[in-house]
């Protein structure tokens, strides 16, 4: 445990000193701020419009289905295909590039506590930005009354969401030396998995169903909505360790051991 | 303390490393010694674990480092080529990760910083970034990471490989000083390097083992004849006739020519001192002569000797690698 958090100590010393993690935090910070800005400003609007029009007959527009669930649904998912790659670039490619690689490899630690370190690195980084998602959305709680228990499953599922992606994005950073690479591959890759449920609108079938099951979007849909889905989470954690599995065995194939 | 036996490393159809076998005792310096792709870096990434062998076998401190990679590595210590240093961390903060994740316990680390950044001379720089630092501290941050957990066994990949002639000697310095407690391999494609700080020598090239033995030996065991160098202005192909009828001389051969002086490589039987009948032979021919002297024959001689060595001379090995196993001709 001691060697993983001398890595992860590692990773996060070095997220800070570059300007990747400000970046990535800021740009994150901006857009979800904006997005956020929307959300409320439009329900705002539609709440006036609907009590000028008397509102007679229709549900009450809440605050977690015009505001929060739009957040989630579909805009931060896509910020974050874009710069989760940007923090999971750097993880190997990096090392190898500049032989640091060399150094690990040959330290009394086992792969696995190298790749958690790094895993945990990032997951660091990332849970600042699922603050900051967070530190907008208290300020519904200022100056509205939404439910707070949906939260928990969408600060959950965010979590989650994000977890995967880093994992996937670690494994596509141990094939290079350069970061570019991993981080448009890793976008390409993350945008595809994005997608996948769109094969279900042409094919009904088996193959529609799987490439459904395997979408990112599929599995994000619930927690958006607030509900915590056993499928869901069994889904998000495979992905995690399906992540770490293939960047150990990725490791164990720059050895020359494949 | 280190038992390398029978190791092949194979990249693909590419043969990096053939059959190498040697051993290294404990307190001793080890060179490594070879032409640039000879293998050597192959070999000791290898042995720090870094590269699994294709076949063969590696111990260190009788651990195996494929077997039992974490024990192997806990007693080693290793600078590879290109210092594995992290420009964006200051010289402590580097030392520090480094002492932690080679298990150095925390309450020790600062005392183990102190000490390793007083003998590399990093000491005065361990508040700086590293990507600030010059070739040569960066290299010696290397060797202080390489010594932070005080390990039984140090690899050390062309450690003066970029350093200017100062450090390059306070390196060797250093080097030298780690013989007795720890026990060092060396690799360099610089003979001086290799006559002056090890007690024992590989030779390999094309990834087999040329050549094992103390640098003398290696010289007394290599050299058949001996060689005296002349200089005298006159007819070069007159004086060539006339020195080879001297009795006991093998081979005359120009060196180089500038006007009328000419330069040349006699070679001379073993134990046969003929300077005395050459000097008549040149002086009563009426040439001129400007310098005559004996030369022995130097590492840089044998090296080239042995790695040049064709293989219709392989049959000759055997006989000069007594330890090693190197004999198999090696593809390209």
């Amino acid at each position: 445990m001691r060697n993983i958090l001398a890595i992860a100590g590692k990773e996060l010393r070095s997220y800070f000193h570059s300007p990747i993690a400000y970046l990535v935090t800021a740009v994150y910070a901006v857009l979800c701020g904006f997005f956020f800005y929307s959300f409320t400003a439009t329900y705002v609007v539609q709440t006036f419009r609907m009590q000028a029009m008397g509102g007679m007959g229709a549900p009450p527009m809440t605050l977690n289905d015009y505001v929060i669930r739009p957040l989630f649904e579909g805009v931060l998912s896509v910020v974050l295909l874009l710069l989760i790659p940007l923090i999971t670039m750097r993880l190997y490619a990096e090392e190898k590039r500049s032989g640091t690689i060399e150094l690990l490899l040959t330290s009394p630690l086992t792969d696995l506590q190298i790749i958690l370190g790094k895993f945990l690195g990032a997951l660091l980084l990332y849970t600042t930005m699922v603050v900051i998602t967070f530190a907008y959305l208290s300020a519904l709680f200022i100056y509205g009354n939404p439910d707070a228990k949906p939260l928990l499953a969408q600060a959950l599922g965010l979590f989650l969401f994000g977890s995967a992606l880093l994992a996937l994005g670690m494994w596509i950073s141990t094939f290079t030396k350069n970061q570019i690479i991993a981080a448009v591959v890793s976008f390409a890759v993350f945008l595809l998995l994005y997608v996948f449920d769109w094969v279900t609108a042409y094919s009904s079938g088996m193959m529609g169903k799987v490439f459904s099951y395997l979408a990112f979007t599929t599995h994000f849909d619930s927690f958006a909505k607030g509900v915590i889905d056993l499928r869901d989470l069994v889904y998000y954690s495979s992905v995690i360790v399906l992540g770490i599995f293939l960047t150990a065995r990725s490791v164990q194939a720059l050895k020359g051991r494949a | 303390m280190i038992e390398v036996e029978n190791l092949t490393k194979r990249y693909g159809p590419t043969l990096a490393v053939s059959n190498i076998s040697f051993e290294v005792r404990k307190g001793e310096i080890l060179g490594f010694l070879g032409p640039n792709g000879a293998g050597k870096t192959t070999t000791m990434r290898i042995i720090t674990g870094f590269l699994s062998p294709t076949e063969g076998q590696v111990r260190v401190s009788g651990f195996d480092v494929v077997e039992q990679p974490l024990e192997a590595k806990r007693r080693m210590g290793y600078l590879p080529e290109n210092p594995p240093v992290y420009p964006d961390m200051t010289v402590n903060e580097y030392l520090s990760f480094v002492g932690r994740i080679k298990g150095v316990p925390g309450s020790e680390l600062k005392k183990r910083i102190g000490e390793v950044s007083e003998k590399c001379a990093v000491a005065n720089v361990s508040n700086r970034q590293i990507g600030r630092l010059s070739k040569g501290y960066r290299q010696r941050v290397g060797l202080a990471q390489a010594l932070i957990a005080n390990p039984d066994v140090l690899i050390l990949d062309e450690p003066t490989a970029g350093l200017d002639p100062k450090q390059i000697i306070e390196t060797r310095e250093l080097i030298k000083g780690l013989a007795g407690q720890h026990t060092v391999i060396l690799s360099t494609h610089i003979l001086p390097e290799v006559s002056r700080t090890c007690q024992r020598v590989v030779v390999i090239n094309q990834g087999s083992v040329v050549a094992v033995g103390a640098p003398e030996e290696l010289i007394s065991r290599l050299q058949g004849y001996e060689t005296v160098l002349v200089s005298v202005q006159g007819p070069a192909p007159e004086i060539m006739g006339k020195l080879q009828a001297v009795a006991g001389v093998n081979l005359v051969e120009p060196r180089d020519a500038t006007g009328l002086r000419v330069t040349l490589e006699i070679h001379t039987e073993k134990g046969h001192d003929v300077r005395a009948e050459i000097a008549r032979a040149i002086v009563e021919s009426g040439w001129d002569l400007f310098e005559l002297k004996t030369s022995g024959m130097s590492l840089e001689d044998i090296f080239l000797k042995l790695t040049t060595r064709d293989l219709s001379e392989e049959a000759t090995a055997p006989a000069l690698s007594a330890a090693a196993s190197g004999g198999a001709p090696v593809e390209k």
